[in-house]
């Protein structure tokens, strides 16, 4: 499966709770939203962390990085190149 | 504390039945355990279910004057009820009970409907004038004790719990959506909205006056601030702090009056602990005291309540609560609550209450009210951290002061950045007088994605914080910021959930009776004319009170970053132990799409997502909580309508009318 849809599916099942691809777009923001609360963040964390064996460093929490499919997928595939 | 009901006909024909009464009556047994009593006069009948603490031979209810004309039911202490007493004799009425009761007649033979000027207490009145044919239904100025009331079919109908108007109602109650609403926003439904569709309370600082068929509502106080800056107290802070702790040495003693031992609830922090320490030095008897310790160490406080006890060498009892002990008492919680709840805190304090009857007390004080009171959430300091900075929204360091307010949290995995997103949600309506409430609502509204889609669209026309906002007074908007925050506070979240779902409706679990010397309304009044810069010095919460206290406690105590009060939410019902069958039960798809509020298939990912261990966020607890207990609610009082209020309708029809109650 792509990374993009690893992610959604990730963020449809655990944050909206529905297999209704049209309810998330890749652009949202999460954060502007409402789909993850502050606590909410850490969950996204280590679910990266365990999904792409990357390790995300406390800088680099910011809203470019992870605040939306997009974000997400672009960050991850940043990760594994540098990795 | 006792049990009110009654039954007024408007215009129905139909008379009053005595056994209807006991049947109302009946369903406050755990108000009032001790006795009952009935007053059934012309087309009016009134109940009482009694909890004996004053005059316990003679304080029999109901209760009437000198004539036989004026009756009442009454739930509640008047703790000024000796000095009314002595002025009402001295003015030539003739008591025949000691019990506080009795000055609530005399007084309104007095001074009419503003009689309850008069009291300081906590009360639920209802009073029967039947030279006026008027029904007047009194609640005290804070919302401590509850009272309810509904019209059907030509009858009004009132009790202290909503479970006392069931039987004789004719169909199941329905489930109030703009309430759900409400709850699902604020944490607890707009008064005098509830759960029910049709049931109103009294709200706080109010009376119901029902006279020639129509039912009015009258004000008789609320919460005010100042508008003018010269209105605040302008004495020195030593002066001030010297007399909020005379008031609060008065407020408290008075509360310790009764004919049976007063304990108290310690938590171990600065409100409870303050209160410890004034029985301790003022009280008569030795200090006893009850607290409640967490087996997750973030929750609980029991360092802090050792130290309390060493130092007030108070005869202490406690109980630990396990997760699962929550899980266990949660149904027969929503029993009592009667309503849905965002969070399981109000469950362990059932289990305290439990702990106080057990070691045969009835009477506790606890330190609810201080924190609305004189300024001590942190909802109080977010809300002046985020106008600082929303004057200046741009500021990368101004956001960094709510660090300080949240020790407790991992802020630094976290991230600034989130920490702006998330507290700088409308910073643009800092004028608004529920500007600091904002990331509290927003987060609790998010939990409205599991509506169903039906309920949804029912409240798709609605806004909750436009109901709000016409249900606020007008002079409102000239308060001090720190005082509108405070005002909302106290008539939202204390009236319609601390005081209720988490004070009364837990204490009356176990009959037992809390008093609350934070809430003399004396003291309210004292501390609304306090300059706010006294309740919240920069960023140290209830400042002047612990200044007034600092000779009284250790400064350990008096220094300590306030905890706020929290009980396990999903770990109560997912942990070591199994979870409890009647979760799977409500939460399963076929119980959530009969009873139709909530999309089964979100609920079931929900579930799904706490089974996997994943669900840590506010969001997702609140859900949860929410969730299971608007099932619960539903399951009790609407499917199990019939079962759990009508069983004995038959026999009760066929039972004869009795013409004067005993």
């Amino acid at each position: 499966m792509s990374t993009v849809q690893i992610i959604r599916d990730y963020i449809l099942e655990n944050y909206l709770f529905t297999s209704d691809q049209s309810v998330l777009q890749n652009d949202t923001s999460f954060l502007e939203s409402g789909i993850i609360d502050s606590t909410g963040i850490l969950e996204v964390i280590s679910f990266l962390e365990t999904e792409f064996g990357i390790r995300v460093e406390d800088e680099e929490m910011i809203p470019e990085n992870l605040d939306s499919v997009d974000n997400l997928v672009a960050f991850v595939a940043r990760k594994k190149r540098a990795a | 504390m006792c049990g009110v009901a009654g039954i007024l006909d408007l215009e129905s024909g139909r008379p009053v039945l005595r056994a209807e009464l006991a049947r109302m009556v009946d369903m406050l047994r755990p108000r009032g355990p001790d006795d009952s009593g009935f007053h059934v006069g012309d087309r009016v009948g009134l109940g009482h279910a009694r909890l004996s603490i004053i005059d316990l031979e003679g304080g029999r209810q109901p209760i009437h004057n000198e004539e036989r004309t004026v009756w009442t039911v009454f739930n509640g202490e008047i703790f000024n009820y000796l000095e009314l007493r002595a002025e009402l004799i001295a003015r030539g009425h003739r008591f025949y009970t000691r019990s506080d009761t009795e000055v609530i007649v005399h007084l309104y033979e007095e001074h009419g409907e503003d009689f309850v000027q008069h009291l300081n207490g906590q009360f639920a009145i209802a009073l029967w004038d039947e030279p006026a044919r008027k029904l007047l239904l009194v609640r005290d100025r804070p919302g401590i004790l509850p009272l309810y009331h509904t019209s059907e079919d030509g009858r009004f109908l009132f009790g202290s719990e909503i479970k006392a108007l069931l039987p004789v109602l004719p169909a199941p109650p329905r489930l109030n959506s703009a309430a759900l609403d409400q709850i699902f926003t604020f944490w607890a439904p707009l008064s005098p909205n509830t759960i029910f569709d049709g049931i109103q309370e009294v709200s706080p600082g109010e009376m119901v006056i029902v006279r020639d068929g129509k039912v009015s509502r009258r004000r008789y106080w609320d919460w005010t601030f100042p508008t003018e800056a010269r209105d605040y107290w302008q004495e020195p802070e030593a002066e001030l702090a010297e007399r909020l702790r005379e008031l609060l040495v008065d407020a408290t003693r008075l509360r310790l009056r009764s004919d049976v031992p007063v304990g108290a609830y310690l938590s171990g922090g600065l409100d409870s602990s303050a209160l410890s320490a004034i029985i301790h030095r003022h009280g008569a008897t030795r200090l006893r005291t009850f607290s409640i310790g967490f087996e997750e160490q973030a929750l609980d406080e029991a360092a802090y309540q050792r130290t309390m006890i060493e130092h007030l060498g108070a005869e202490h009892s406690d109980i630990h609560c396990r997760n699962e002990d929550v899980g266990a008492a949660f149904l027969q919680a929503i029993e009592r609550t009667e309503s849905p709840i965002l969070r399981t805190a109000p469950v362990p304090m059932s289990l305290l209450s439990g702990l106080v009857r057990e070691q045969g007390y009835k009477v506790v004080l606890t330190g609810e009210g201080a924190d609305e009171v004189l300024g001590g959430y942190d909802l109080f300091k977010e809300g002046k951290i985020r106008r600082f900075w929303a004057r200046q929204p741009a500021s990368q360091w101004r956001p960094l002061l709510l660090k300080r307010l949240y020790p407790y949290l991992d802020i630094t995995r976290q991230g600034s950045v989130y920490l702006r997103q998330f507290f700088g949600k409308g910073l643009e309506h800092s004028g608004a007088p529920w500007f600091a409430h904002i990331p509290r609502w927003s987060t609790t509204s998010l939990c409205k994605e599991f509506f169903a889609p039906e309920l949804a669209a029912q409240l798709v026309e609605r806004d909750p914080l436009a109901e709000l906002e016409a249900a606020l007074p007008a002079a409102i908007r000239d308060w001090h910021p720190f005082n509108q925050s405070q005002y909302i506070e106290a008539k939202l979240l204390m009236a319609g959930y601390l005081l209720c779902s988490q004070g009364d409706r837990m204490l009356m679990a176990n009959s037992v009776e809390g008093r609350f010397p934070f809430l003399d309304h004396r003291l309210i009044e004292f501390a609304n004319r306090l300059p706010p810069t006294l309740k919240m010095r920069v960023l140290r919460e209830k400042h002047l009170l612990k200044r007034a206290m600092a000779g009284y406690l250790p400064p350990a105590i008096v220094e300590r970053h306030k905890q706020p009060y929290r009980a396990p939410d999903i770990s109560a019902f997912f942990g070591r132990a199994a979870t409890p069958a009647y979760v799977d039960e409500l939460m399963g798809r076929a119980a959530i799409a009969r009873y139709g509020y909530f999309d089964p298939e979100r609920v079931e990912r929900l579930v799904k997502k706490i089974r996997l261990g994943r669900a840590v966020g506010y969001k997702d607890n609140m859900a949860f909580v929410g969730i299971l207990s608007t099932q619960a609610w539903h399951r009790h009082f609407v499917e199990g309508f019939y079962n759990n209020f009508k069983r004995d309708q038959r026999e009760s029809m066929l039972a004869q009318p009795s013409v004067v109650g005993g």
